[in-house]
């Protein structure tokens, strides 16, 4: 086992840059090598992305492996396997970190089973115990109804992927120095039995869920999409967008690339505002990282007004419209 | 074209948080009276997407679980559904098992029922939100997987056309069969099964297999094979605490909160 060392983050490039989750886990990847005293790499894939590799560098990374080409610019995740297994190989490193992204949860079982270790998806914290040194891996379980806390005693490389937003994004600093090696990875037929025949990104109007600042969401007490109307109302005075919990996207109220929760959008807001949504755990786990929820339901014993931090109890048809006037005349709008 | 459809009983998970219990000492969820357990809403949307698959291109759907004879329930549940076969897998030497010796136990029953184009596994089983056995059978069958599928078709070279879920749209792939697709939550609403589809399928024995039946090796199933340890399982504090606005009426309290919200600076 003493074989294994360091942390190996496999990080993602998006169009030219490093994902947000990929800061975060260069930050968390960071601790837990100065916990074990050993060193961070970071493994990059795409095309063009020296410039991306020395700013991981300056993020906190003590290597940085780059697989550079043109056919690793497609997100086909048995390709992105076969890279990552390649360089989990040739590093051996005792933690290997993603983050739980499309790609993430997709190649981190299949590379757990082909490296005949353990893996844990989904972790919003991670530790290592001061006495043993095992990674104290705890992840959501049930929905978000219960937490766990697993370690693996006999298991290495340990394959971890990381929620995004349960960590905070690393900063970069500019006295850092580290290394940049080019990883040289032959990727044949063998290894790739389905062809991706298209990506396709569907177009958003407006603010990209992740990135907005104040989110608007409607759920079940809505009663259908003309309701969505009024939050979108309020969502435009306070410069925000909707979203929805899964109950709207069931019924076909709203399309399923709104959905707030365990199995859509992750988001981080500075304003949520929760509109008919009784606070099933699986949303909550979509948004419980914003720094403010105000819980806008019917029933005073919704779940939700237990994650809120502020309240009303009412029929939304009554709340909205005078909080977007007040919110109108507030912002001078 | 024959599909293998995995499913697993679990805890109810529409339950409301305020009925959920654990005993911390035993790490284990303590299941609340009254609230019989149900399959997997990401399996039985699994067994959906096969349905139809069949609709369209015909064969033969077997339903597969591990568990005791509770179990059968899940497994009759999917044949009133519409799928044709049902396998329970029940031996003690399964107890206890982790995602890998699970997935295990999974592909040597899948090897023995043979005869198959597609294994459809749910994303993720809502209890433990792990997201590994779909995944797990595909390395150990050695066959193309394709994960968090919303559609799948067979195109006509015999290929599989299988879209994909993505944050911000969706992947199309082409893989040849056999081949795993887990399923994802937007495959909708599974279809409810007929009353003919529910009597019949009570009236049908589901056959148990054992460890010997599927000839898996003791030594790779249940608890003492488990990868990780469980050391701590507990319901988080919420400690937050929610300032309910109120007023005179709707309208007043809903103007008191828009100036709570400029006043802490939240908007």
């Amino acid at each position: 086992m003493a074989d294994y060392q360091g942390v190996l983050i496999c990080g993602e490039v998006v169009e030219g840059k490093i994902t947000t989750i990929t800061k975060e886990l260069i930050n968390t990847g960071r601790r837990l090598g100065d916990d074990l005293n050993q060193p961070l790499s970071v493994l990059l894939i795409g095309q063009d992305i020296h410039e991306v590799a020395r700013e991981v560098i300056l993020l906190g990374a003590d290597k940085v492996y780059t697989a550079d080409g043109a056919p690793f610019t497609e997100s086909h995740p048995e390709c992105y396997t076969a890279i990552t297994l390649n360089a989990c190989q040739q590093v051996a490193p005792s933690i290997i970190l993603l983050g739980q992204t499309d790609m993430g949860r997709d190649i981190a079982p299949r590379l757990a089973t082909r490296l005949r270790t353990t893996a844990c998806l989904d972790c919003v914290e991670l530790a290592i115990d001061p006495e043993t040194k095992l990674v104290l891996q705890t992840r959501p379980v049930y929905g978000g109804n219960a937490m766990a806390v697993w370690v693996s005693e006999n298991y290495q490389p340990q394959v971890i992927t990381m929620r995004p937003r349960a960590g905070t994004p690393a900063e970069p600093d500019t006295s850092r120095r580290g290394e940049i090696v080019p990883v040289s990875i032959n990727i044949d037929d063998s290894m790739i039995k389905g062809r991706l025949l298209e990506t396709v990104k569907e177009e958003i109007k407006g603010i990209r869920l992740e990135e907005a600042k104040v989110i608007v969401a409607g759920g079940g007490g809505i009663g259908g999409s003309e309701g969505f109307q009024l939050l979108q109302e309020l969502a435009q005075v306070l410069g925000g967008t909707i979203a929805v919990s899964r109950v709207p996207c069931d019924e076909g109220w709203m399309p399923l690339s709104l959905e707030i929760g365990q199995t859509g959008h992750v988001v981080g807001p500075s304003l949520y505002i929760a509109v008919g949504i009784s606070g099933a755990m699986q949303h909550l786990a979509g948004c419980s990282g914003s720094k403010c929820i105000v819980a806008v339901n019917k029933d005073p014993e919704a779940h939700v007004f237990k994650e809120a931090d502020f309240g009303i109890v009412g029929d939304y048809r009554e709340v909205l419209p005078p909080l977007i006037e007040k919110c109108k005349a507030l912002l001078a709008i | 074209m024959n599909t293998i459809v995995c499913i697993k009983q679990i805890l109810d998970p529409e339950i409301p948080p305020a009925k959920f219990r654990l005993d911390s000492e035993s790490m284990r969820v303590i299941p609340p009276e009254g609230i019989p357990p149900v399959i997997n809403p990401y399996d039985e949307q699994a067994v959906e997407l096969a349905l139809r698959l069949k609709d369209k291109h015909g064969g033969k759907i077997t339903a597969v679980t591990i568990g005791s004879d509770t179990a059968a329930g899940i497994v009759k549940h999917a044949l009133a559904m519409g799928a044709d076969e049902g396998i329970v897998l029940a031996d003690k030497v399964f107890e206890g098992s982790d995602s890998f010796a699970t997935a295990y136990i999974l592909t040597r029953a899948i090897q023995k029922i043979g005869d198959y184009g597609l294994v459809f596994c749910g994303r993720q089983a809502a209890d433990w939100d792990e997201g590994l056995v779909g995944s797990i059978i595909a390395e150990n069958l050695g066959l193309p997987l394709v994960t968090l599928a919303e559609a799948v078709d067979v195109a006509d070279d015999e290929e599989l056309r299988v879209k994909r879920v993505t944050l911000d749209g969706y992947q199309v792939f082409a893989v040849p069969t056999p081949a795993v697709v887990t399923v994802s939550n937007e495959v909708g609403q599974p279809r409810l099964p007929s009353g003919w589809g529910i009597i019949s399928a009570a009236r049908r024995q589901i056959p148990v297999w054992n460890a010997g039946d599927i000839d898996a090796d003791p030594h790779q199933c249940g608890a003492s094979t488990a990868r990780r340890k469980l050391v701590k399982l507990f319901i988080p504090v919420r400690e937050k605490k929610c300032e309910i606005v109120q007023g005179e009426d709707t309208a007043e309290a809903s103007v008191k909160l828009a100036i709570r919200l400029r006043e802490t600076g939240v908007i």
